[in-house]
């Protein structure tokens, strides 16, 4: 057998080829035509409900831009991608938008690992990513860059408001049940710091892998501690099955069961029952157009547009990921990364819950938190399944420090 | 958290109601593994269609114990479709092939539910009879986790009585220990395998709807529970029941009383128990050597 | 022609990788390909050659994607340092989990290597500070590439491709070689028939802990990869059903050969890719796929088109590197 070709000769070709091919012009993005965002979401797998709602209401806020004409004559396109809830997938994805796309900006992601990875990827190509799902994280300045936006709300701002608003109606004894990654770490912590200033006591944070299906293993322990308080620090189906078997082990006889955020997805999915005397926090609810008229306004052109659908939660975050986006490209009267990032910075807006703006050192948007409760009795339709039991308004204040998340100038 | 006697008792019969799960689940892959040495990928997603039927028939007939004689019937009548369709043509090709292809059915069948009864998944709730808690005298403990040890041991009881008791039982146990004798006596074996196949497949369909008034039903529900199921097959050993009645007792009172002291290694429990029982028993407790060893 | 090709495997499978980017949508894509493809085909070391189906290789991938990630977040490491030492860390393990694994067969091997990866991908959640756990690892950023003076920019895709595809020709060309060896005849006859392998005189339990450490390396190497690819390692990395993925990768291309599992690994990407963007039911399609290939191409997609290449030549010659399988384990 003749022997291969030399394997140093062959590096040094591959080597070759790749200096050549640096000679070639790096790609040009195209301006005048479309404004492409990317946009990954999970539109399959665990939270694709959420998901699938966030691309409609992402649609939704492209049609309004491009039939109010756009930008310079410029429309705006809408690539959805289906990042599969896998960070990995996300990377890819993004790695496909910026490089074969050519878009302009990315926004999307609906977990915490996966937000994180398509900002690595964005920042590393100077793209802005807009984030519309909670992390901590993503405002520290480990992961931070001029193009990094975080639309949605964090765990700190929303385990506080519910804190504020629970502990001291309830009591002091409190246990967690906590699912063991960043986003129930962060929402404890939340939690922690807020009800110090109410004087409540951790009797247990119990933490539990992410996806336990069943929780039967730790409430007993939860049955025979008694406390005031049970917080659910979990999400979605977590959140739907702990609620669940709570009820099923009679914890609610003696416990008031809350939970930082409380999706209207994992409502409907879970029930009544399950969900009976439980309060939460959330980012939107649809009911809130009573009180605010920008609400009633989103609401409205969501309905026409869906047959009489309401938007969620995360759906409205789409929204207002993009339309913010699109604000700013037509204030900046750009669509490079640079000026649309300083023109994000500057931007004050009111696209769907009252006035928010992004704050300068980590651009996290300054927004409203809510306080829901479940209703079981006297629901006008299958959405009507919250109480509003307060708003609690938009306030800098309620963000950790720029210090604090490793920012040196808080410009 | 203070470790008193009627915390660990209450925490021993939730590990118990756990392990009923698991050893129902354990016996259906155990049964097909055994008689056929066929790895069936599809177990986690069997089990899920079992939930989503269970509570579809609910919804039809209003009447739990229909839904529960219907469902196995169901998900057994697609086992049989799926061993003459898809798995008899791979006979003799070795353990890889019908992993692969019912790797490849589980997808097809998430999806199905997906669009058959939308991505979220369906409410489930306990039938009326079976609500509410009884006081234990540890605690209070949900009456229909005591129902499903109860109905756990019943299965397991009948399907012992089935095996080791009738003539059918007979020709699948020895078809087990030499289906080419079995053939040599005139008996038509794969007939015997479509039979074991539609079994173990309507035990899944079984587990799922029992499972499913406890925890939230949705086309994603099965994976977790197929990476469990294996390791309590494994541990009780493959194809042997009673291996997986035990292994499925053993994993479930483990998980609990992990859940007590370390609630966040729980999951990782499972697996250490898994090393260290092949570490030391390389065919599981039960299993023999042989059995695709 | 086929005989050519057939002889300089390793030649024409990288003149086939040298021009393979135009062929696929997107480079990102491309590159998926190479390193799962690396990935598969040290997996099938072990699993296709020598005849042991592990659960667990996921460990390996992620260990190497993980030590070279910390090596260049936490400690600045150059690059090629950080790539040594994902890929040592990834044959250390190897011999560890190797070491207690092999004392097991079937589908009791298949679960201890399981059981063991399993317990690799808690250690890396829990140990937050280093690894990010849940939020994975990230900041794997090497820009600019320093290759002997020689400034690559590593963010263009294509000179990120053709990196890569450096080491991933190194790799193919090293399993080529052990294949070849004496040493691959030996774990060849060991997937045929361990005992009479013993009774020849090799030693069963060395040759099988040896190609672990092997099979484990290039995994590691793919893993590596992988890191500087995405800039980021996701906690799965590590998990079971990426171990699972190689197992598919190397039984829908064919197990009994050299350039198999990265057939498979391609087709399985690909297939996926191109799914996800047509239908949102790419599952069931992707699965049906599965499916059909399983029933209709059961030595595997290249498996397959070798057989049916060699049966189609007039004067059937011994092909000296196929190694088709005999006998099914």
């Amino acid at each position: 057998m003749t022997r291969p070709i030399d394997p140093k000769r062959r590096r040094l070709l591959a080597a070759g080829a790749g200096t050549a091919l640096l000679g070639v012009p790096a790609f040009v993005r195209s301006q005048a035509a479309t404004v492409k965002i990317g946009f990954p979401v999970p539109l399959t797998g665990a939270f694709s409900a959420e998901a699938q709602d966030q691309v409609r209401a992402a649609e939704l806020a492209v049609k309004e831009w491009n039939d109010a004409g756009g930008w310079n004559g410029a429309k705006c396109e809408l690539l959805v991608r289906d990042d599969k809830l896998n960070p990995g997938e996300a990377a890819t994805r993004t790695l496909e938008l910026i490089e074969k796309d050519k878009v302009n900006f990315v926004v999307g992601s609906l977990s915490a690992a996966t937000q994180l990875s398509i900002n690595a990827v964005c920042r590393d190509r100077k793209i802005i990513f807009n984030s519309i799902s909670q992390s901590d994280t993503i405002n520290e300045a480990k992961d931070w860059s001029l193009y990094t936006f975080h639309e949605a709300l964090n765990p700190h701002m929303t385990a506080g408001a519910v804190a504020r608003y629970a502990f001291p109606k309830f009591g002091k004894k409190v246990v967690y049940l906590t699912a063991d990654y960043a986003y129930g770490h962060e929402m404890v912590r939340g939690f922690q710091r807020a009800g110090r200033a109410f004087g409540t006591e951790t009797v247990a944070d119990i933490r539990h892998p992410i996806g336990t299906a069943d929780y039967s293993a730790f409430l007993p322990r939860i049955q025979q501690a008694k406390p005031d308080v049970l917080v659910l620090c979990n999400f979605g189906r977590d959140l739907v099955n702990s609620a669940k078997q709570a009820t099923d082990f009679g914890i609610k006889q003696s416990t008031k069961i809350i939970t930082p955020v409380l999706l209207f997805t994992s409502r409907l999915a879970g029930g009544p029952d399950a969900f009976e005397g439980v309060m939460g926090g959330t980012s939107y609810y649809w009911a809130m157009e009573d009180k605010i008229a920008s609400a009633k306004a989103f609401n409205d052109k969501f309905r026409k547009a869906y047959g009489g659908a309401v938007p969620s939660d995360y759906g409205a975050l789409g929204y207002a990921g993009i339309r913010s986006v699109l604000q700013a490209v037509k204030n900046a009267n750009a669509v490079e990364s640079q000026p649309v990032a300083i023109a994000l910075r500057q931007l004050k807006y009111d696209w769907y819950k009252g006035p928010q703006f992004y704050r300068k050192c980590d651009h996290q948007s300054v927004q409203s938190i809510i306080i829901v409760e479940s209703k079981s009795k006297g629901m006008k339709d299958k959405n009507d399944v919250f109480n509003v039991l307060h708003i609690e308004p938009a306030d800098e204040k309620n963000l950790r420090t720029c210090d604090e998340l490793g920012h040196k100038v808080s410009t | 958290m203070e470790l008193t006697p009627q915390l660990v008792s209450l925490q021993l019969v939730t590990g118990v109601a756990l392990g009923a799960v698991y050893a129902l689940l354990a016996i259906g892959l155990s049964l097909i593994f055994g008689m056929l040495g066929v790895v069936n990928f599809a177990h986690g997603a069997l089990f899920m269609v079992g939930a989503f039927l269970g509570m579809y028939f609910l919804g039809l007939t209003g009447n739990f114990w229909f839904s529960l004689v219907l469902t196995p019937l169901a998900v057994g009548a697609i086992g049989l479709v799926i061993e003459r369709l898809l798995v008899r043509p791979l006979y003799g090709r070795g353990i890889d092939y019908p992993l692969l292809l019912t790797f490849g059915l589980s997808w097809v069948l998430i999806e199905a539910m997906r669009v058959a009864f939308g991505i979220e998944g369906i409410p489930s709730s306990t039938p009326p009879a079976l609500r509410g808690s009884v006081d234990l005298g540890v605690g209070y403990f949900p009456l229909y986790r005591l129902f499903l040890i109860g109905a756990t041991a019943a299965i397991v009881t009948l399907l012992w009585l089935f095996i080791e008791k009738t003539r059918y039982g007979l020709i699948i146990r020895a078809g087990s220990r030499d289906p080419e004798i079995v053939r040599v006596l005139g008996i038509d074996i794969s007939r015997v395998w479509l039979a074991v196949f539609g079994i173990g497949c309507a035990i899944a369909g079984l587990s799922g709807v029992l499972a499913a008034p406890t925890r939230a039903v949705n086309p994603e529900m099965g994976i977790p529970v197929l990476a469990e199921s294996f390791v309590v097959t494994v541990v009780g050993g493959m194809g042997s029941l009673p291996g997986a009645v035990v292994a499925g007792l053993l994993v479930g009172i483990v998980f609990a009383l992990t859940s007590l002291v370390a609630p966040d290694l729980a999951e990782l429990s499972i697996f250490v128990l898994m090393a260290l029982v092949l570490l030391i028993r390389p065919y599981g407790l039960f299993g023999k050597a042989g059995y695709m060893g | 022609m086929i005989d050519f090709i057939a002889r300089h495997r390793v030649a024409s499978v990288l003149a086939f990788l040298l021009v393979f980017p135009l062929v696929m949508p997107y480079e990102a894509l491309a590159i998926n390909i190479l390193i799962f493809g690396l990935f598969a085909v040290g997996f099938n070391l072990l699993f296709g050659y020598t005849g042991l189906l592990s659960f667990g290789h996921a460990a390996f991938l992620g260990i190497g994607s993980y030590l070279t990630g910390i090596a260049i977040v936490h400690f600045a490491l150059p690059w090629w340092l950080a790539i040594a030492i994902g890929v040592a860390a990834a044959g250390l393990a190897g011999l560890g989990i190797g070491f207690l694994a092999i004392r097991t067969r079937g589908i009791y091997f298949a679960m201890v290597t399981l059981a063991l990866g399993q317990i690799v991908y808690y250690a890396f959640y829990k140990a937050e500070r280093w690894t990010g756990g849940e939020n994975g690892l990230r900041g794997v950023s090497v820009p600019v590439l320093d290759l002997f003076g020689l400034k690559l920019d590593f963010l263009d895709p294509i000179t990120k491709y053709y990196v890569i595809l450096a080491f991933v020709a190194a790799a193919l060309w090293f399993v080529s070689r052990v294949l070849d060896s004496p040493f691959g005849a030996v774990i060849e006859s060991i997937r045929e028939n361990e005992k009479r392998a013993a009774a020849c005189g090799y030693d069963v339990a060395r040759a099988k802990l040896l190609v672990f450490v092997l099979s484990a390396a290039i995994c590691g190497l793919a893993g590596t990869l992988r890191a500087l690819h995405l800039s980021i390692v996701p906690i799965d990395s590590l998990h079971y059903l990426l171990s699972g993925q190689a197992v598919m990768m190397c039984l829908l291309g064919g197990m009994g050969t050299f350039f198999g599992p990265f057939v498979g690994a391609a087709v399985f990407l690909y297939l996926e890719d191109v799914v996800t963007t047509l239908t949102r039911h790419w599952m069931a399609v992707v699965g049906g796929v599965f499916i059909a290939f399983v029933l209709f191409f059961p030595k595997g997609i290249w498996g397959t088109l070798i057989d049916r290449l060699a049966r189609a030549r007039v004067a059937p010659r011994a092909s000296p590197l196929r190694g088709a399988k005999r006998k099914s384990s």
